[in-house]
């Protein structure tokens, strides 16, 4: 019987080949759309750990060009100071605990890379939410001059970067976040501010008149225990003059609101599809069957119960759909894994591919969702041909 | 094997008319014995089909019981009256019955396919000859004249030596020397044991038969060969 269902497919070959179009645009689309959802909703996740502290201080110029955000948030390169004693004002407030400042630096060019990279300057000392980012791929202390850089930088460990005429080793490169993250380069705030120094002294930086050593960029503060972040970024914008105190959740509130309008759109079309391709199975499956219900009828005539007709019908779409299935599958992995980066691009949101395990859990899953709907489709039809009176067919032919 | 049908008939419900319940096959009996061809034979519309359906098993019969060796074939659930049909009976129905995507070997051999059979490759090489298709072999269906796929038919049917045979107009697409061979077949058939009905219009196949029916308004009246 199986050999008959693979015989009557390639018998019928454009038949076939229209459901099996039709079954591997069901598993494209389940497969895609879910595969962008969750890397949105772990670039997410990702940039949230990136941050990692509950309060972020710039200078209160940097939030007015709304470089800061699009530093934080669209990994556009950018710098800005401000003076140490705003920042010693800022961590004298009541309800600071942890507190870190980072320096930043974006660089002219450079032979990794063709376009200018963020550098971040933080403190081993202090620092709380790079270091143990970092500490994944890099157990060492990174050295003056050390520098460790973002995944989708095309160096090595070991390669000689020169920035503003200072040459620095790459010591790690780390793991991708989806994030803007992976075209920066991270390094202790001694290497930074000596970079910062020789801009200065080429005249390349904006800030022509600031002293490394009382500057710093960005303060990243967790609030102490009996204080609220709300409570402290309003103490801090109330107090402080000449800064802009941030709760980090607010910053990805748009990014969010972004993405779940995204994942709603991809939802509804996935269902659309979805509802659309079984229609359309039902219908093709039906009119297949109609149009051999004297095909079945000699079947019976010679001998197949009506289970067993029933079962041939359900193995020809089962045959069919599995097969377009993979081959959807197929396609949206070939579309998604090299092209990822054009997607991140494309929708200017946090994204991040799920792990190997992930993906291939995802492409199982839509595979035999799109499997079963192809056989649930075909269902009805096999119902009827189960059903079919011989005699009555025979008769009406004629 | 004897088929025996006991005061059986037929109706059927005709929604578009007023009278909407019609009998197309009155309370017949009969006997399909080992040994015997029997031809039916009547006009269209008669009823031959109707019971030459319900006596293969295809057609439950409105009121009587139909019996194959003591058997009552319709009270077999559905799986047990399809293989019963499969190893016991050969039905060649009217008009073009392939199975398109196979070729005419594999449409022979089919009834072996559904139970995991071993395919008998030899009668079927035989029947081919017999019924000069065996060059046929791997052409496929719409490669056929209409002659050429009932004899295919009638091949398939014979193929697993089933005791009993039911042939409806077995050869409506052939010429008088195809016809005469069919009805030949089926008289040898017969005569090796086979219990065979044949439904025809042709007034040649009353020198073959040994049982000759006729047909009329549903009744059926046995005539002297």
């Amino acid at each position: 019987m199986k050999s008959l269902a693979v015989k009557n497919l390639k018998g019928r070959s454009v038949r076939t080949a229209v459901l099996m179009t039709l079954a591997a645009l069901l598993s494209f689309t389940v497969l895609g759309g879910t595969l962008v959802v969750r890397s949105l909703d772990k670039g997410l996740v990702s940039l949230k750990a990136r941050l990692g502290a509950d309060v972020m201080v710039v200078p209160k110029e940097a939030t007015m060009k709304k470089k800061f955000e699009d530093m934080i948030l669209q990994g556009t390169t950018g710098y800005f100071y401000m003076d140490m004693s705003r920042a010693e004002e800022v961590m004298e407030r009541e309800g600071v605990g942890q507190v870190s400042p980072q320096f930043f630096l974006a660089s002219t060019s450079s032979s990794c890379c063709s376009i200018p990279v963020q550098l971040i300057g933080f403190e081993p000392e202090t620092d709380f939410t790079v270091s143990p980012w970092i500490k994944r791929t890099y157990g060492g202390q990174l050295g003056f001059c050390d520098i460790v850089a973002g995944s989708d930088l095309n160096v090595f460990v070991g390669d000689k970067l020169s920035f503003y005429g200072v040459e620095c080793t790459v010591a790690a490169k780390l793991e991708k976040t989806g994030t803007s993250y992976d075209t920066t380069v991270f390094a202790s705030g001694e290497t930074v501010k000596e970079l910062i120094r020789s801009s200065l002294e080429k005249g390349m930086n904006d800030f022509a008149d600031i002293d490394p050593e009382r500057s710093v960029s960005c303060l990243m503060i967790n609030a102490a225990d009996g204080t609220s972040p709300e409570e402290l970024v309003n103490d801090i914008n109330i107090h402080v003059k000449k800064v802009k105190a941030y709760k980090t959740g607010d910053m990805i509130k748009g990014i969010s609101d972004s993405l779940g309008g995204v994942s709603r759109m991809i939802g509804l079309l996935i269902a659309a599809v979805w509802v659309l391709g079984i229609v359309i199975l039902s219908l093709a499956f039906t009119m297949s069957v109609n149009e051999r219900r004297k095909e079945f009828a000699v079947l019976r005539v010679i001998g197949a119960s009506r289970g067993s007709l029933a079962g041939l019908v359900l193995k020809e779409a089962l045959l069919t759909c599995t097969l377009g299935s993979l081959a959807g599958a197929a396609l949206g992995l070939l579309v998604l894994l090299p092209f990822n980066g054009f997607i991140e691009e494309t929708l200017a949101l946090p994204f991040l591919l799920p792990g190997v395990g992930s993906i291939a859990g995802f492409t199982a899953g839509a595979v035999i969702l799109s499997v079963l709907s192809g056989a649930a489709a075909a269902a009805i039809s096999a119902l009827r041909v189960s059903r079919i009176d011989t005699g009555l067919i025979l008769r009406g032919d004629n | 094997m004897e088929l025996r049908a006991e005061k059986i008939y037929r109706d059927f419900i005709r929604e578009s008319r007023s009278t909407n319940r019609f009998t197309a096959v009155k309370e017949t009996s009969m006997l399909l014995a080992p040994g015997k061809l029997t031809v039916l034979m009547g006009r269209s519309g008669s009823g031959k089909t109707t019971l030459l359906n319900m006596l293969s098993g295809l057609l439950c019969p409105t009121g009587g019981s139909i019996t194959a060796d003591g058997q009552d074939l319709y009270a077999m659930s559905d799986k047990e009256l399809s293989r019963f049909r499969n190893l016991h009976m050969g039905v060649i129905p009217q008009g073009q019955t392939a199975v398109h995507s196979l070729d005419v070997r594999e449409n022979i051999l089919l009834p072996f396919t559904f139970y995991g059979d071993v395919p008998d490759e030899k009668q079927a090489q035989e029947l081919m000859e017999r019924l000069d298709i065996a060059h046929l072999a791997a052409a496929m269906p719409s490669e056929l004249s209409g002659g050429e796929l009932r004899r295919m038919a009638i091949a398939r049917a014979l193929v697993r030596r089933p005791e009993l045979i039911f042939a409806d107009e077995p050869t409506g697409d052939l010429d008088d020397e195809n016809t005469a061979e069919v009805f030949r077949v089926l008289k040898e058939y017969a005569a090796e044991g086979g219990s065979v009905l044949t439904v025809t219009h042709e007034n040649d196949a009353k020198s073959y038969a040994d049982v000759l029916l006729t047909m009329s308004a549903g009744t059926v009246s046995q005539e002297i060969v």
